[in-house]
């Protein structure tokens, strides 16, 4: 069986759901090796090895995380050269997709990104499913160059645990002095609001224009359900809701189990982030909105009454 | 100071998008296209920059024929010089090979006077694959900030802010390099009446494969890395039911919700 490295995405050592999901898709396609960039590895060890990684390369240096991109693709490089693995498999986040598309460039090697799915192929190679237009196709496809990197996007497989033997090795990064270019001088972790994280969330609610900029009662909606809140662009650049919680095209796309929109049109550009929700249900008074094309339920009438209503007779059914 | 703008022509997203039936590329044949919506934000922030420091700004677009409207769109913004490169040989390209082809524009319009700053927009919006400049930036062996959202320049240093997943990051680098921007950086200008009249004296250099050295067989979709096995349209989603608001609107809401065991 061969190798597939997983780039690790963590905070501080936090590991974050996409990985288990990494290293769940990887164990598809023959042995994971969780690759961990920065300093935090004690906190992530136990969950590296829960998800199946039977190797993790530490690779803790200052320079791949005080520059960008640059130094974290050499170090790839390097390692790609020595562990030879069948495929690396990268999360999509910014910084990531970027080392991955240097990467690629470095190493020769074909590259696909935002992979909905990603299963062995005819040869054992990985074939990939991808989301395009808006969700309005699926495209199949494969690597035919080098080694095949593929950036897969959060909630792409469901998380399982399988112990693996998490041996690890320590890598010596050599970053050239050409790679320290573009540093971070500051770095302010956002704050944090308390409800899960909007790509990883089960349930997502979310508010436009129509909420008028006053979010309490999608918020109150989302913690009735335990849910993330998402805004459209039009709630964003209106400054009712932060930049981070934009479901979108130019935002956040997200996949969860419910989608709820409310006082949303359901513009492309807003499609594009949440189309590929399981179930997706809005509230909306205008009938004849586009975003009432895609329910699985709707309720044409104005939020500020609605969504009250739910959230009571959720809390009521709760007891 | 001298910005070369990267500038893509997208096929309308409001438009029915679609794929070429024999070969799987993007059908820009069939549909209306138009410069990028997320470029313009490029361009602005380039002329903002340019405006700054008596700077030039040189358009760039690879693409067919029709590509052209993209770079006239930028002229008419205000950029002072467009160059547009098309070639049969380009169709299909993936990042590889487009960014093979950008980097060596780039590199001559460096030739006579050399490039300080090359400067793309986030993603296209048909490809979405936002790799193009970090591909490029590795082709020219150029630093790169990307994703600002926010930009200063000091003489020769760039000062980013960049909006992360988990943090808000400030990056520092010198030029040249390449720069990618965000649509949060600032509202792109409409084009003014005189600044379309202007734009129709500017020059439009075209470019093929063979002006820049590159070996057709390096790009298009014999050259690609990856390959497409299969492409279908999502079937669409089935209407669900949409019920009318009478005083117990949220009430059936967490009712199929509950139906559906998602509460
Ligand atoms: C390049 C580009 C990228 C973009 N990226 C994104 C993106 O990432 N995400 C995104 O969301 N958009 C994006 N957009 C913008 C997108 O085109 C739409 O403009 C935006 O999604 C509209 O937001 P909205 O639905 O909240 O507002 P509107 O379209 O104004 O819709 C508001 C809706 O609220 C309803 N409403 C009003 N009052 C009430 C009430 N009291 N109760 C119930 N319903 C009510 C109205 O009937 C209407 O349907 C992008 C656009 C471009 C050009
Ligand atoms: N054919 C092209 N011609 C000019 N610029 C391009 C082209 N393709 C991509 N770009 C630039 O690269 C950015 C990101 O593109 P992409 O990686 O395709 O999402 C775009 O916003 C453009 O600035």
């Amino acid at each position: 069986m061969s190798e597939i490295l997983v780039l690790v995405d963590h905070v501080d050592g936090a590991v974050r759901k996409t990985t288990t999901e990494l290293l769940t898709i990887a164990r598809r396609l023959g042995e994971p090796s969780a690759v961990f960039v920065g300093a935090g590895i004690d906190a992530a060890r136990e969950t590296l090895a829960a998800y199946g990684a039977d190797k993790i390369y530490i690779l803790d240096s200052d320079a791949l995380t005080d520059y960008l991109v640059v130094p974290q693709a050499e170090a790839l490089a390097q390692l790609m050269a020595s562990a030879s693995p069948a495929a690396v498999l990268v999360p999509s986040t910014p910084e990531a997709r970027e080392v991955a598309a240097r990467l690629a460039v470095k190493t020769e090697s074909g590259l696909i990104t935002d992979a909905v799915d990603v299963q062995p192929g005819p040869d054992g190679s990985p074939l990939t499913t991808q989301s395009v237009f808006a969700g309005g196709f699926t495209v199949q496809a494969s690597v035919t160059r080098g080694t095949p990197i593929v950036i897969v996007k959060p909630n792409s497989a469901t998380p399982e645990q399988t112990a693996g033997a998490a041996v690890e090795e320590t890598v010596d990064v050599v970053v050239s002095e050409g790679a320290k270019t573009a540093q971070v001088v500051k770095r302010e972790p956002r704050t944090k609001s308390g409800r899960p994280e909007l790509t990883e969330a089960a349930i997502v609610v979310s508010g436009g224009r129509g909420t008028g900029g006053d979010f309490s009662d999608v918020e109150a909606l989302a913690d009735a359900l335990g849910a993330a809140v998402g805004a459209s662009r039009a709630a964003v650049d209106s400054g009712w809701y932060p930049h981070s919680y934009q479901v979108g095209q130019t935002g956040k796309t997200v996949s969860p189990q419910l989608y709820v929109a409310n006082g949303i049109s359901g513009a492309i550009q807003h499609r594009a982030g949440m189309q590929t929700a399981r179930t997706i249900v809005a509230v909306n008074k205008d009938a004849e909105a586009p975003i009432f094309e895609l329910v699985d339920f709707g309720v044409v009438g104005d939020l500020k009454q609605v969504l009250p209503q739910a959230t009571e007779e959720i809390a009521r059914r709760k007891g | 100071m001298k910005i070369v703008v990267c500038v893509k022509h997208v096929p309308d997203a409001t438009a029915k998008r679609s794929f070429d039936a024999a070969d799987h590329t993007v059908d820009r044949a069939g549909v209306d296209g138009l410069l990028s919506e997320l470029d313009e934000y490029a361009v602005e922030e380039a002329l903002t920059i340019a405006a700054a420091g008596d700077g030039e700004v040189v358009v760039l677009t690879v693409g067919p024929e029709q590509a052209l409207d993209a770079a006239r769109k930028s002229l008419q913004m205000g950029a002072h010089a467009a160059v547009h490169v098309v070639d049969d040989a380009v169709h299909g390209s993936d990042a590889f090979g487009t960014s093979l082809v950008l980097a060596k524009a780039v590199e001559k319009i460096g030739s006579d006077t050399s490039v300080d700053i090359v400067l793309c927009g986030m993603a296209s919006t048909d490809g979405a694959m936002g790799v193009v400049p970090a591909m490029l930036a590795e082709r020219l062996g150029l630093p790169q900030v990307t994703f600002a959202a926010e930009v200063t320049i000091d003489s020769t240093k760039v000062t980013a802010r960049r909006d992360g997943d988990v943090a808000t990051e400030t990056v520092e680098a010198t030029m040249p390099l390449v720069l990618s921007v965000t649509d949060q950086i600032n509202e792109p200008r409409y084009p003014s009446f005189k600044g379309i009249m202007a734009a129709k004296k500017k020059t439009v250099e075209t470019w093929s494969l063979a002006d820049l050295g590159v070996d057709p067989s390096e790009v298009g979709l014999a050259a690609s890395w990856t390959s497409v096995q299969e492409v279908a349209a999502r079937p669409p989603r089935s209407h669900g039911e949409v019920v009318t608001d009478d005083g117990d609107g949220g009430r059936q809401l967490v009712e199929y919700l509950a139906g559906q065991k998602l509460i």
